[in-house]
C-alpha cells in the first residue's frame, strides 16, 4: 500500500467525520497557534529589549565612574583624587584590554541651557567627550562631521547633536515637511557660542519606525485628498500636546536619550566652560570614562585589568565604580527565558491535551471499523500495513491542525496585540513555526500509536465476526 | 501433489481451563481444480477448517500444506502474503466496505499487492466484467441488492489470481433465485479450472459439487451423511423441529 494512497484513505476517514475531526484538531490548531504566537509576542518583546541594549553601546561598554572613598578607606579620602585624565593615560597605556576610551566631562550642578534660533532647551546629556566617544556610544553621524582630535587640541567652540536637541531647537522635519539641517548655525551653551559642525542619525526603535512611516503615509494621504478635493484650508484651532506618553515608553526612553545628546571637545568643556569657574578643580576631574572593551565575553577579565591600573593611579584607593550593562542583559535573558517558558508551558499543555484527544478519537474510530480492519486483514493487508494506516490517519489529522493552528496564529497575534498593545511588533519566525508544525505531527505519530498497535494486533476471524 | 495438504491437524482451545477439539487429527487432500463443498452441521468445526485451510488461523497440531508452502509455521506477515496472493474468500455477509464503491472494493487486494493503480483498475474493471457488475462500478454496496453484493465480493476473491477460492455459505443470505445464479457463478468458475471450495450446510450446495467433505464433532466423517449432502431429495430435508410444534 503506498503512502500516497493511505494518506488518501486518512483524509476519506476525516471527510467522512468531518465534525468529529475539526472537533479534534481543535487542540492541535491551539496549541501550535499559541505556540507560535507566544514565540512571535516574546521575540517582539526580546529584539525591542536588545535594541535598546545595543542603542547605549551593548554588552562591551564599560564605564567607569568616581564614587565615593569606601568607609574602610575614609581615613585616606584626603589621597583620593577621583577619575582624572591621568586614569585615562594610565588605561590607554597600560589597559590592553580597554579597546576604546574616552573621558566625559560633564557641567556640574545643573542642567546647562542651550539656545539658538530664538529658543531653548536645557538638557543632560551634553558633554565634553573624546571624537571617539561617537564610536563607543554607537553613535552615526548623518550630517556635517564628527569634532576630530584637532578640534580638542585647540579647544574649539564645536558641537555634535542628536535630532531631538535639534527638534527642540529648530524644528522637526516632520512638522515643517522639509528637512531641518542645522549645520553651521550657532548654539550656545550656558551662554557659550558654538557652531554646530555635525549632527547625529535619528534613532528609533523599529517599532518607532514603522508607526512614524504609517502616519507618514497617512498624512500624505491626507494631502493628497485635500489637493484633490480642491481645498487649500489647513485644519485650524490650537495645536495639541499629547502629553509626556508618546515617544517614550519602555524600551524608547534609551533611543530619546541618545537623541538628545550634545557633544563637544573635552578640552573645549574643560578649558571653556568649567577651568574658569569659581568651584572648578585644579586637575580636570572626569565625571566617568567610558570603554569599550576588547572583547565582550572576558569582560571579568578586563574589569581586573582595568582596576589594577586605575588602582595603581589611586593609590590604592577605591573611589572608582565600574557600571556594565550586564545586569541590563541579564534581566532581558531572564525576563524573556521566563515569558518563553510559560508561553512554552501553555502552548506545550494544549498541544498535549490536543493529542490526547487525537488518541481518543483514534481509538473510537478502530472500535468502529473493526469489521473493516478484519476484512482488510482477510484480503491481505498485514500487520504493518494495518498499523501504518492508522498512524498516517492520525498524522493526518495532526498536519491539518497544524497547518490550520499555523494560520490561526496570525489572527491570534493580531487579536492579541489589538487587545494588548506593546512597543514591540510581534516578530513570527520562520523557527518558532517550524517547530510547531513539527510538533504537532510528532504528536500526530505518537497519538496513533496506541489506537495503531491495537488495530495491527486485532485478531483476523474475531474482527471478521465482529457486529 | 495436492494444492492443500492437511496431515494430522488439530485445532485446540481453551475455553475456562476446559479443552475444546475444534478439529482433531485431520488429514485430507485437496487437487488443483477441485469443485469441494465442506458439509456439517453447526459446531462440528467446519468454519475452523476453513479458517485453517485459508491461512486466517493456524493449527495447534499438524501440518497444513498450501502449494507447497507450510502454513503452520508462517508468521502474520506471511499468512497474510498467503491470503493476498493465492487465496480469495467469499463471505456469507459479503463483507464489502461500506465507504468504497465498486471499483474500490474490488482494487483492495492488489492495493495491499502493490499493484499499480492503472493496473489495478484495469484487472478490477475485468474482474467486474466476469461477475457481470461492470455496470455498478461507481456505486457503494449499500446502493446493490445482495446478490450483486455477492457478485462483488466474488469479483474481488478472483482479482488477484488466487490459486483457491474459499466460500463461507455464499448464498446463505440471499434468497433461493439469487442464490442460484451465485451458484451458477461458481460453476463457471470451477469449469474454468479453479479450485473452488464451499463451507455450507445446505443440501442443495453440497449436491452440486463433486466432491463433499463432512465434518463431525471435529473429525473427517467416514461416509457422508446423504441427506446434508443433499444426495436424497426434497421432503426428506427435517424442517425444524420448532416449526413442526408450531
Amino acid at each position: 500500500m503506498s503512502l500516497w494512497n493511505a494518506i488518501a484513505v486518512g483524509l476519506k476517514e476525516i471527510w467522512a467525520h468531518k465534525f468529529r475531526s475539526v472537533l479534534t484538531m481543535l487542540g492541535i490548531i491551539l496549541g501550535v497557534s499559541s505556540l507560535v504566537a507566544m514565540n512571535a509576542l516574546v521575540q517582539g518583546m526580546e529584539n525591542g529589549a536588545r535594541e535598546s541594549l545595543v542603542a547605549v553601546g551593548g554588552l562591551a561598554k564599560v564605564r567607569v565612574e568616581a564614587q565615593p572613598v569606601p568607609v574602610e578607606q575614609r581615613h585616606m579620602r584626603d589621597l583620593a583624587v577621583g577619575v582624572t585624565m591621568n586614569d585615562v593615560r594610565a588605561l590607554k597605556n597600560s589597559a590592553p584590554e580597554a579597546a576604546l576610551i574616552s573621558p566625559e566631562m560633564r557641567l556640574d550642578g545643573y542642567n546647562p541651557t542651550l539656545a539658538a534660533n530664538g529658543k531653548t532647551y536645557r538638557t543632560w546629556m551634553t558633554a565634553g567627550v573624546w571624537p571617539v566617544q561617537a564610536e563607543l556610544m554607537e553613535h552615526k553621524i548623518a550630517h556635517g562631521r564628527m569634532f576630530t582630535d584637532m578640534d580638542d587640541e585647540f579647544a574649539r567652540n564645536v558641537v555634535v547633536i542628536g535630532t531631538g536637541i535639534r527638534d527642540e531647537l529648530f524644528g522637526k522635519p516632520e512638522d515643517t515637511g522639509e528637512p531641518v539641517i542645522p549645520i553651521g548655525q550657532t548654539l550656545t551653551v550656558n551662554g557659550y557660542p558654538f557652531t554646530i559642525i555635525g549632527m547625529f542619525e535619528h534613532y528609533e526603535s523599529e517599532q518607532d519606525r514603522k508607526t512614524r512611516e504609517l502616519q507618514e503615509k497617512e498624512k500624505a494621504a491626507q494631502l493628497a485628498a485635500q489637493l484633490a478635493s480642491g481645498s487649500t484650508n489647513q485644519p485650524s484651532g490650537p495645536q495639541r500636546s499629547r502629553g509626556w506618553g508618546g515617544g517614550r515608553r519602555g524600551g524608547s526612553f534609551a533611543f530619546w536619550i541618545k537623541n538628545n545628546t550634545v557633544y563637544m571637545p573635552l578640552n573645549t568643556m574643560w578649558m571653556k566652560m568649567k577651568s574658569g569657574q569659581s568651584n572648578a578643580p585644579a586637575v580636570p576631574t572626569l565625571n566617568s570614562i567610558e570603554i569599550r572593551v576588547a572583547d565582550p565575553l572576558r569582560i571579568n577579565e578586563a574589569l581586573t585589568q582595568i582596576r589594577n591600573v586605575l588602582m595603581v593611579n589611586h593609590r590604592g584607593i577605591e573611589d572608582f565604580s565600574f557600571r556594565t550593562q550586564e545586569d541590563w542583559a541579564d534581566q532581558i535573558n531572564t525576563f524573556i527565558g521566563s515569558a518563553r517558558m510559560s508561553g512554552g508551558l501553555i502552548a506545550g499543555i494544549s498541544l498535549l491535551v490536543g493529542g490526547i484527544g487525537i488518541m481518543n478519537i483514534m481509538l473510537a474510530s478502530i472500535s468502529e471499523r473493526i469489521r473493516e480492519i478484519g476484512i482488510r486483514k482477510a484480503v491481505g493487508a498485514g500487520d504493518v500495513e494495518v498499523f501504518v494506516q492508522i498512524i498516517i490517519e492520525s498524522t493526518v489529522i495532526a498536519v491539518i491542525g497544524g497547518v490550520v493552528g499555523l494560520g490561526t496564529s496570525f489572527a491570534l497575534i493580531q487579536l492579541i496585540s489589538s487587545v494588548t498593545p506593546t512597543d514591540n511588533a510581534p516578530v513570527v519566525t520562520a523557527g518558532s513555526m517550524a517547530i510547531a508544525f513539527g510538533a504537532s505531527v510528532t504528536i500526530g505519530v505518537l497519538a496513533g500509536l496506541i489506537p495503531a498497535f491495537r488495530a495491527a494486533r486485532m485478531n483476523v476471524i474475531q474482527a471478521l465476526r465482529y457486529d | 501433489m495436492a494444492l492443500l495438504e492437511l496431515r494430522n491437524v488439530s485445532k485446540i482451545y481453551q475455553l475456562g481451563g476446559e479443552e475444546i477439539r475444534a478439529l482433531d487429527d485431520v488429514s485430507l487432500d485437496i487437487g488443483g481444480g477441485e469443485f469441494v463443498s465442506i458439509i456439517g452441521p453447526s459446531g462440528s468445526g467446519k468454519s475452523t477448517l476453513m479458517h485453517i485451510l485459508g491461512c486466517l488461523d493456524t493449527p495447534s497440531h499438524g501440518t497444513v500444506t498450501l502449494d507447497g508452502t507450510e502454513v503452520q509455521r508462517a508468521s502474520a506477515r506471511e499468512l497474510a502474503h498467503m491470503r493476498n496472493r493465492k487465496i480469495g474468500f467469499v463471505f456469507q455477509f459479503f463483507n464489502l466496505l461500506p465507504k468504497l464503491n465498486v471499483v474500490q472494493n474490488v482494487e483492495l487486494p492488489m492495493i495491499y499487492a502493490g499493484v499499480s493503480s492503472s493496473e489495478r483498475r484495469r484487472r478490477a474493471e475485468q474482474a467486474l466484467d466476469l461477475v457481470e457488475m461492470s455496470h455498478r462500478l461507481k456505486n457503494r454496496p449499500s446502493q446493490l441488492s445482495g446478490g450483486q453484493q455477492q457478485r462483488v465480493a466474488i469479483a474481488r476473491a478472483l482479482v488477484n489470481d488466487p490459486k483457491i477460492v474459499f466460500a463461507d455459505e455464499p448464498t446463505g443470505n440471499l434468497d433461493t433465485h439469487t442464490g442460484e445464479i451465485i451458484l451458477t457463478l461458481f460453476r463457471k468458475l470451477s469449469q474454468e479450472g479453479r479450485t473452488i471450495i464451499i463451507v455450507t450446510h445446505n443440501p442443495e450446495i453440497a449436491a452440486v459439487t463433486p466432491r463433499r467433505i463432512e465434518i463431525r464433532n471435529g473429525k473427517v466423517a467416514e461416509k457422508v451423511d446423504e441427506r446434508l449432502a443433499g444426495l436424497i431429495r426434497p421432503g426428506a430435508i427435517a424442517a425444524p423441529a420448532v416449526a413442526t410444534a408450531a
